[in-house]
């Protein structure tokens, strides 16, 4: 691997970090279900970076946290979060970054709703994916009742699809693209 | 910052890294078959007297889990309506006891011990080519490039403010993510002109 790809993953990691720090806005419309910034730092990665070294900045964020660095939003971190309800949303993260990166260059439609559909389909479905299973076994409520749950995020997950979509393709434009991956 | 380690001398502290995630390990698995709700009441009573012996700091760091508390609450009411009481009890109990005992773990291990400990494991994963040497170099550049990229955001978000009563447009967002990266491969450039990269056996034309 590169110097610079693994500066660029390390980078990532931090966005992800620091996006944790902003406060975590409260939208009325999600019954007031936290929506905090990381889940876009997640699609960012996948979008900037590749499926690769995406998925490679989530992973290296992960682990930087579970070592027990606090950048979890609300300044959580450590290896309690492997042991909560919310571990396969944390964990899917990884797999989300990536699949969001392979789809995104390979979609047949135009920049920024390619981006978008990757967004949706790899930050959001895919984490979900991971995440209900996990929630409604360690929670024992079952898939309904955790998918049922999860939904109430969906509304700001959505918004930030559209943010990380516009944001990744007006970066794209202003720097050098990232090698395929 | 909250979380993460907590300085103090206890019986734990000293234990070695190694030995606290075994136990971790253990006590998880000791815990998940567990239904009956004042068994899972007596091993959190038993998670907590590390923090009792903390004393205020102990009390403190509880709080940062606050936020699970809300999806706590969803998870109870869920099971309580679908099965009994006792069995959302069990869940909520068991969720808290096995948080916090982990966090047992991370509030009373260093950084770096940590990082040794979790290198055992991630060992094999070398065989995929991931290198220990790189892996330790990236986590120190994520923990310093955090406050880095924290105080260029406030910068940023100041000259925005001096210049205009709206809130900052995607524009600004956009050319913050851009300088980042373009930071980002500064210091791989500095990274390597150091020679970071020599101690590799790259093919060199």
């Amino acid at each position: 691997m590169e110097t610079r790809t693994l500066v660029r993953m390390a980078l990532m990691a931090a966005l992800i970090g620091a996006l944790g720090l902003v406060p975590p806005l409260f939208l009325p419309l999600a019954a007031g279900a936290p929506i905090t910034a990381q889940s876009l730092g997640v699609m960012l990665a996948g979008l900037l970076l590749g499926a690769r070294a995406g998925a490679g900045a989530v992973a290296l964020f992960c682990f930087v946290v579970l070592l027990g660095a606090p950048l979890l939003a609300g300044g959580r971190g450590g290896l309690g979060i492997l042991f909560g309800p919310t571990a396969g949303y944390f964990l899917g993260y990884i797999a989300g970054a990536y699949v969001t990166g392979l789809l995104a260059p390979r979609l047949p439609l135009g920049a920024l709703v390619s981006a978008f559909v990757a967004a949706v389909i790899g930050g959001i479905g895919v984490v979900y994916l991971c995440g209900i299973p996990v929630l409604g076994a360690v929670a024992g409520i079952g898939l309904q009742k955790a998918a049922l749950a999860s939904a109430v995020f969906l509304p700001g997950d959505l918004l930030k699809a559209l943010a990380a979509a516009l944001l990744a393709t007006t970066v794209l434009k202003g720097w050098r693209a990232p090698p395929p991956a | 910052m909250r979380g993460g380690y907590l300085a103090a001398d206890t019986a734990l502290h000293r234990l070695p890294a190694g030995a606290k995630l075994a136990g971790l390990a253990l006590g998880s698995i000791a815990l998940l078959p567990l239904q009956d709700p004042r068994l899972l009441a007596l091993a959190l009573a038993l998670v907590l007297v590390p923090y009792a012996a903390l004393g205020r700091r102990g009390m403190a760091r509880l709080t940062q889990w606050a936020p699970l508390v809300p999806l706590l609450a969803i998870i109870g009411i869920i099971q309580a309506l679908a099965e009994t009481p006792a069995a959302a009890l069990a869940s909520v109990l068991r969720i808290l006891a096995m948080v916090l005992m982990a966090d047992l773990v991370t509030l009373s291990t260093r950084l770096d011990d940590m990082m040794e400990a979790l290198g055992v494991v991630l060992r094999p994963l070398g065989a995929v080519g991931l290198d220990p040497r790189r892996l330790a170099l990236a986590v120190a550049l994520v923990l310093r490039f955090v406050p880095v990229l924290a105080a260029s955001w406030r910068a940023r978000e100041e000259a925005w403010r001096a210049r205009s009563p709206r809130r900052p447009r995607l524009a600004v967002f956009a050319a913050f993510f851009a300088g980042a990266l373009r930071g980002a491969d500064q210091v791989a450039e500095a990274l390597d002109a150091r020679g970071f990269s020599s101690h590799r056996t790259r093919r060199r034309p």
